[in-house]
């Protein structure tokens, strides 16, 4: 360890004050401070010891809690694509073997472009210690894509997102939107055709099998708008569209959003952890389920007659609940408004599903409109705080 | 009529190294100081004495410009051996060479039907002579209180529940008496209540729960349960414009001792604690002591920080330091100054954390287990990422990452509203203590507490 330090120490040279590579300074900091916790000692005055938690370990938290997600989407990548294509795999190992291709070029492009390159040049100009906050956005942009979406689209949405969506804001921390899921936005906006329609399953070239339909629950929804049938008749007939099915997640869709089960599996370490709120995970399912039942009520059409459970293991409203809703950066910051905020992305989501059927997945919109409005949330929250103390003074 | 209070939400730092009850009067430090930077808001300290003049306990050492009528008095009888300064002169530090017998300077004494019959100007009067006078704290800000107010309530907090702070059973004990008399006489300086907050999960101290003349509180919980500010928030809240003076018990007997006995005494037992400490226990000593005399010859290690105070908000004092006026602990630490590979990551048992974060295991461990923590800061400073929280370890109707960011923005009317006067640093130490991101929270409420009180 003596000697690793050693090594460290005599890099650091050139990046101190005076040094060649002073500019660099930050980027030599994030290496340093990834292999050893440095020697800083507490101030003078104030607290003379700390915490044994710091930002690496929070959000290193978020990342273990998505590697179930991860690694689940990865075998169901192979799984959809045997099943597509109507081949029996030769062991489950070949469809480990077709996700692991797909993901893990993703998860490098995500990386490498939205951390090694837009983050870096960002610190060196900026002169801004790199936060670790691209470390979980890295790997939750490569989840919320479908395992078709083109590498370079990768590149252009990680860069997009950490350019405009954060670092334009003055960086970790002080963003507004989630940065993943601007990066998700952004390329449903610009490439329509890549991510959504028909992508969610990866052929590889292949055709698939006779009356196969890579449909994802949430169009076949939609579809009854126009057909009349009954959306749990139109699940039964596509085959593998359970309720069961559904929340274990052996369906097409984005990377890791297609398992509820494996999100909830997040949540729970999430929740333990305290590192994400439960109660914006609790609330945007209680909204979303408060709004089906409301739309049963109402039901004046098929999809709004829909059994509102069907909400809560449609697309990617449990792995937005658990992973996007959850940031804590661009959540509501009060407990109450917290409560408020999850509520709403709930209710907005089923709203957008059911009313809107042109944006079939509703809860990427309905968190970033809610992003927006947190702030707002927690203005009257605070007012209130405010409020009660006004009412004591006497000046 | 009395309160009872329950906190839910707060955090102990459960520290190795409690002092034993046992209290020694062999050792006697050779020197004693009193250091101007102890009291917070002084802007212009004055010497009143050079280097070589001899002074009684309770001869003048320094007053602030700012405030004249305050006399910072000598704890011990002796000589002046050193008086220190800093940058532009800044005075640091007047140093005692302590005489074998204190010699006091004597001050008016009184019976205890005399003290009864005494005016509020005449007891002021003393007071500020004699050097008791800095006893007396002021809410908002926790400065030194202007002897030309009149507060609205008077808090006094009877016990501490910050890491390893000294048992008020026993450095208090026997001293019902002067306390009582404090408390009468603080009891005239006010139109008010004297508040007396006793640990309502803990054997009190008689001379706490007898003291007539004042509304008897129990509060119960973790800390922050002990610190005044708290208390005042769920008893007597502080609005803009009100006045709430505090006190602690040791003060409240200084004062007593002043009327009955007509000398400023600055005897104390302190608690010498902490993880080094080979023998951690009491020792009477008097206010300003040097740490040496009790650390010499009683460490587990060399390499340590000296902290008069406690861990949250004490000061690092160095190996020849002297305790801080307001202090009755020493808490010695190993030094963090190390690197730990991969540290960040690796599982963590006997690492104390308020978060359960991956590896992080110590919520595992029995409430009991003591930790030994270093000065380490346990990692870098960061954005402010995590919310919720600072929410709960501070026990009020304060929304504290709220309150913060108004003074980083120098948002005076925010800073108002969001309660920045019922607060000082103690009450934000838990906040600093478990700030995922590093920040120097304490100051920063310094930072806005002084935009206020010098705008």
């Amino acid at each position: 360890m003596k000697f690793i330090r050693d090594i460290v120490e005599k890099a650091k040279v050139p990046f101190e004050k005076g040094g060649k590579l002073e500019r660099f300074y930050y980027l030599f900091e994030s290496v340093d401070t990834f292999l050893f916790v440095p020697n800083e000692t507490t101030k003078i005055k104030g607290v003379q010891v700390r915490d044994a938690v710091d930002l690496k370990r929070f959000m290193m938290t978020v990342i273990i809690a998505l590697l179930p997600a991860l690694v689940f989407g990865t075998y169901n990548i192979g799984y959809q694509y045997y099943h597509a294509i109507g081949q029996e795999p030769a062991s489950s190992w070949d469809m480990w073997w077709i996700g692991i291709q797909r993901v893990v070029p993703i998860i490098i492009v995500s990386y490498v472009f939205g951390l090694f390159i837009a983050e870096f040049a960002f610190s060196v100009v900026r002169k801004h210690p790199i936060n670790e906050g691209y470390l979980v956005t890295g790997i939750l942009i490569p989840l919320v894509m479908p395992p078709t979406i083109p590498l370079w689209q990768v590149a252009l949405a990680s860069v997009f997102a950490v350019v405009f969506a954060k670092e334009a804001f003055g960086g970790t921390g002080m963003n507004v939107l989630n940065v993943a899921l601007v990066a998700r936005a952004f390329l449903y906006f610009a490439y329509p055709t890549n991510i959504s329609g028909d992508v969610w399953v990866y052929l590889g070239g292949h055709q698939t099998v006779d009356g196969f339909s890579g449909a994802t629950p949430l169009a076949l929804a939609a579809q009854t708008l126009e057909s009349g049938q009954s959306v749990v008749q139109s699940f039964a007939a596509h085959g593998s569209y359970s309720l069961s099915n559904l929340f274990y997640g052996l369906i097409p869709g984005s990377i890791g959003e297609t398992s509820v089960l494996m999100s909830l599996i997040g949540a729970l370490i999430l929740i333990a952890t305290g590192v994400g709120s439960w109660k914006v995970i609790v609330s945007v399912f209680g909204g979303a389920y408060a709004m089906g039942l409301l739309l049963n009520l109402i039901g004046a059409n098929q999809y709004m007659l829909m059994p509102a459970e069907y909400h809560l293991v449609l697309g990617g409203l449990a792995f937005g609940a658990v992973f996007m809703a959850t940031d804590p950066v661009t959540a509501s910051q009060t407990e109450t408004g917290k409560w408020i905020y999850g509520f709403l992305i709930g209710v907005l989501t089923v709203i957008i599903r059911v009313l809107n059927p042109a944006y079939p997945e509703g809860i990427m919109l309905a968190i970033l409109l809610m992003n927006v409005f947190a702030p707002l949330i927690d203005y009257y929250v605070v007012a209130a705080n405010k409020k009660r103390r006004l009412k004591r003074a006497t000046v | 009529m009395s309160k009872t209070v329950k906190l839910r939400k707060g955090f102990d730092i459960n520290l190795a190294g409690k002092a034993e009850n046992k209290i020694s009067d062999s050792l006697r430090s050779r020197t004693y100081a009193l250091k101007p930077t102890d009291f917070i808001g002084m802007q212009r300290p004055k010497a009143l004495v050079a280097v070589g003049d001899n002074v009684k306990a309770g001869t003048p050492l320094l007053l602030d410009k700012q405030n004249e009528q305050v006399n910072y008095a000598s704890p011990v009888s002796g000589e002046v051996v050193d008086v220190k300064r800093g940058e532009k002169r800044k005075l640091l530090e007047i140093v005692i060479l302590a005489d074998n017998e204190v010699e006091y300077e004597s001050f008016n004494k009184y019976s205890v039907s005399d003290l009864a019959k005494l005016e509020r100007d005449e007891l002021k009067a003393q007071m500020l002579k004699a050097g008791v006078w800095p006893n007396i704290i002021t809410r908002p800000f926790g400065v030194v209180a202007d002897a030309n107010d009149t507060p609205k309530s008077i808090f006094i907090s009877a016990f501490d529940s910050s890491p390893l702070a000294p048992d008020y059973n026993v450095i208090f004990k026997g001293e019902d008496h002067a306390f009582q008399a404090g408390v009468s006489v603080l009891k005239k300086l006010t139109d008010g209540l004297v508040h007396v907050n006793v640990n309502g999960n803990d054997e009190v101290n008689p001379a706490f729960l007898n003291a007539e003349g004042t509304q008897v509180n129990k509060i119960i919980g973790k800390h922050p349960a002990g610190n005044v500010g708290v208390q005042i928030h769920h008893i007597d809240p502080i609005a803009k414009g009100d006045v709430v003076w505090t006190a602690s018990p040791y003060g409240v007997i200084q004062i007593g001792k002043l009327f009955l006995e007509g000398k400023y005494d600055a005897a104390k037992i302190i608690a010498l604690t902490g993880s080094e400490v080979s023998e951690p226990q009491y020792y009477k000593t008097y206010s300003g002591a040097d740490v040496k005399t009790f650390t010499e010859g009683n460490l587990k290690s060399d390499h340590v920080r000296y902290v008069s105070g406690n861990v949250l908000t004490g000061e690092s004092i160095g190996e020849g330091g002297h305790l801080g006026f307001y202090a009755n602990q020493f808490t010695i630490l190993p030094e963090g100054d190390y690197f730990d590979m991969f540290g960040w990551i690796l599982p963590r048992f006997n690492k104390l954390s308020f978060h359960k974060a991956f590896g992080l295991f110590s919520f595992l461990n029995s409430t009991k287990k003591e930790y030994v923590l270093d000065t380490n800061t346990n990692g870098e400073p960061r954005a402010f990422v995590q919310s919720g929280a600072f929410e709960k370890v501070v026990p009020m109707d304060i929304l504290p990452v709220h309150l913060l960011k108004a003074i980083l923005a120098e948002d005076y009317d925010d800073m108002e509203a969001l309660g920045i006067y019922e607060v000082i640093e103690e009450d934000f130490a838990l906040c600093e203590f478990i700030d995922v991101s590093k920040h120097n929270v304490q100051s920063i409420l310094r930072e806005g507490l002084n935009l206020l009180q010098y705008s």
